[in-house]
């Protein structure tokens, strides 16, 4: 569980992560914190209109696995379709990583994959509903 | 060191600094000058100080601010009440209640001793720190708050002895008012004295040590300008009786309240001490058997103190167990332990300071008890708990249970390190090279 954990791949991601940054006119975005210790999350994803994620970008603060956590995860959605990306089990999340975590630092590292789920599920919640129409046409509305 | 007396140094410590004006100093009763306490005369008492924590790597204890290590002593009285006498206390007529009974209420005159009670029925069995201040809070609150009345608290306090104050300020009308915290993590006393001055303020709560900044606020000089005007204080002792005995009479406080497990007894045990004037008109919080002398169908009258607080069937092995941690410390060389942990504390400042961007949030050690919460540009502090444990070293990271302290300081999180009587200089040698090695993992170099 030693240098696999903060292996180079883990720091690079935590340093100078290329998902890092905001996206101009983002579809989805969910922000969330862990309160035990400070991390904090923002997940913003495009989506076009067959469902594709077009881009994903994180911003944050905090331990090296919430932020990590928070690329890996974009660099493995990106491109992937929103359904896709909503398939993601947490196992699936942790497999990312492929280092056993204790239970507090599952938290640091899920902590993205809640902020992605969450975003997802209000793109999903605003497409059940036919009051709403999402005026850009974003992939919220062809989700099997 | 300032003249008025924190927590700890009201018992039998020669004073550094002169006497208070119109006072003998206070000798204590074993000439202690100069002699130096040495842990390696302790540590084969504790057995997990000779474990490793993985192969080749010894165990680095720095957690005592989370909870102490128990020595044997403690080991054997739980096994012993467990595995002996396992009776139940005070409803019993046969030999093996009567022992149980007999050792559960020996270990309330044990803590009494401890703490300097005037009297044994002042000395409240809990689960522990929390749930005493949440009977006071509760109990002596509803009997005595009402809208208009404040409760003077500061964000230095630890989640327990602040939440359950903002609970009764909401159901009984009474209002929250804060003493400032300077920059160097010390409650700002003057603060307090003009927020008193309102003469609304019914309850000081405070902390004997702060679990994060080690500041001990001076409780005896707290208590004074709280009776002068008219309020009660109540002193959180958590982290303060683990560094030595402490005389509640001498203190002046009405209520105090602590932990088993951090002053190396089990877990799931704790004390309120209270003044037996307030204990006798407090209301009773938790009812139950044990906690009446007579039931009928819709009412009781309620048992004398200390039994109407301890509703139900007591912790009876964790009560015995803290007894026998507390008569471990009771005969240590204080006074010198005092200059062993300041010692640790000045030495965890320069193993710290020699490194890069480190923060350290408190006073200097002079000013503190053995806590050092700090953070490091660059490294996250569960990043540099991670990565301390893997050369043994255990310390804390997060809030600590006080999100407004590090609110106040701007801070989501610290790494936490926290002495008791049997660490060693070479533990905090350790330390400062378990965070230099998380530091480089991160590429943030020495510069020296």
């Amino acid at each position: 569980m030693d240098d696999a954990l903060y292996r180079e791949e883990i720091l690079d991601h935590y340093r100078s992560s290329a998902y890092r940054g905001h996206l101009t006119a983002p579809d989805l975005v969910a922000e969330l914190d862990n309160p035990l210790c400070g991390d904090h999350i923002r997940m913003e994803l495009a989506v076009g209109p067959d469902g594709t994620i077009d881009q994903v970008r994180f911003d944050g603060h905090g331990c090296a696995l919430s932020q990590a956590g928070a690329s890996m995860l974009a660099e493995h959605v990106e491109g992937q379709s929103l359904s896709t990306a909503r398939g993601v089990t947490p196992e699936a999340m942790l497999d990312l990583l492929g280092v056993r975590l204790t239970p507090t630092r599952v938290k640091c590292w899920m902590l993205a994959w809640r902020a992605m789920q969450q975003a997802i599920l209000k793109a999903v919640t605003s497409a059940a509903s036919p009051a709403e129409t999402t005026p850009n046409g974003d992939g919220a509305t062809s989700l099997p | 060191m300032d003249e008025s007396a924190t927590v700890n140094s009201a018992r039998g410590e020669p004073p550094t600094a002169e006497a208070r004006p119109g006072q003998e100093p206070v000798r204590s009763k074993t000439s202690t000058v100069g002699k130096v306490f040495d842990p390696e005369s302790v540590r084969g008492d504790f057995p997990p100080l000779s474990r490793e924590v993985r192969p080749g790597v010894p165990l680095t204890y720095l957690d005592n601010a989370a909870t102490a290590l128990k020595p044997r002593v403690v080991l054997e009285a739980l096994a012993a009440y467990t595995g002996e006498y396992p009776a139940n206390v005070h409803r019993g007529l046969h030999a093996l209640s009567e022992r149980a009974t007999e050792a559960f209420e020996d270990a309330r005159v044990t803590v009494s001793r401890f703490l300097g009670a005037g009297e044994v029925e002042e000395i409240i069995f809990t689960r522990g720190t929390t749930e005493s201040i949440n009977v006071v809070a509760q109990a002596w609150g509803r009997a005595n708050l009402k809208p208009g009345d404040e409760i003077l608290v500061s964000v230095l306090e630890h989640h327990s002895n602040l939440v359950p104050w903002q609970m009764i300020a909401r159901e009984t009308g009474a209002t929250l008012v804060f003493a400032d915290v300077l920059e160097d993590g010390t409650l700002d006393v003057a603060s307090v004295g003009r927020l008193l001055a309102s003469g609304r303020v019914k309850m000081l709560p405070v902390t004997g040590m702060s679990n994060v900044t080690g500041a001990t606020p001076p409780v005896a000089e707290l208590a004074r300008m709280a009776h002068a005007h008219g309020a009660l204080i109540l002193v959180d002792a958590a982290q303060s009786l683990p560094h030595g005995p402490c005389d509640v009479r001498a203190l002046g406080v009405d209520f105090l309240a602590f932990s088993g497990h951090k002053v190396c007894g089990p877990t799931g045990v704790g004390v309120l001490y209270g003044r037996r004037p307030l204990l006798e008109a407090m209301p009773p919080l938790f009812g139950g058997g044990s906690m009446v002398l007579r039931v009928g169908r819709t009412d009781a009258d309620w048992n004398d103190i200390p039994w109407k607080f301890e509703a139900g069937t007591p912790p009876i092995a964790e009560a015995i167990g803290l007894a026998a941690a507390l008569e471990y410390l009771a005969p240590l060389d204080w006074p010198a332990i005092h200059r062993h942990e300041q010692a640790l504390a000045e030495r965890a400042h320069r193993v710290l300071g020699e490194l890069p961007g480190i923060q350290i949030v408190g006073p200097e050690p002079a000013r503190k008890g053995g806590i050092v919460s700090f953070t490091s540009v660059g490294v996250h502090p569960h990043d540099l708990s991670q990565l301390s444990d893997r050369e043994g070293v255990a310390i804390r990271a997060g809030h600590h249970c006080a999100m407004p302290l590090h609110e106040r300081f701007g801070l989501s999180a610290t790494a936490r390190a926290s002495v008791l009587f049997y660490n060693t200089v070479e533990e905090i040698d350790r330390l400062g090279h378990a965070i230099g090695s998380a530091q480089r993992v991160f590429g943030i170099k020495a510069t020296h």
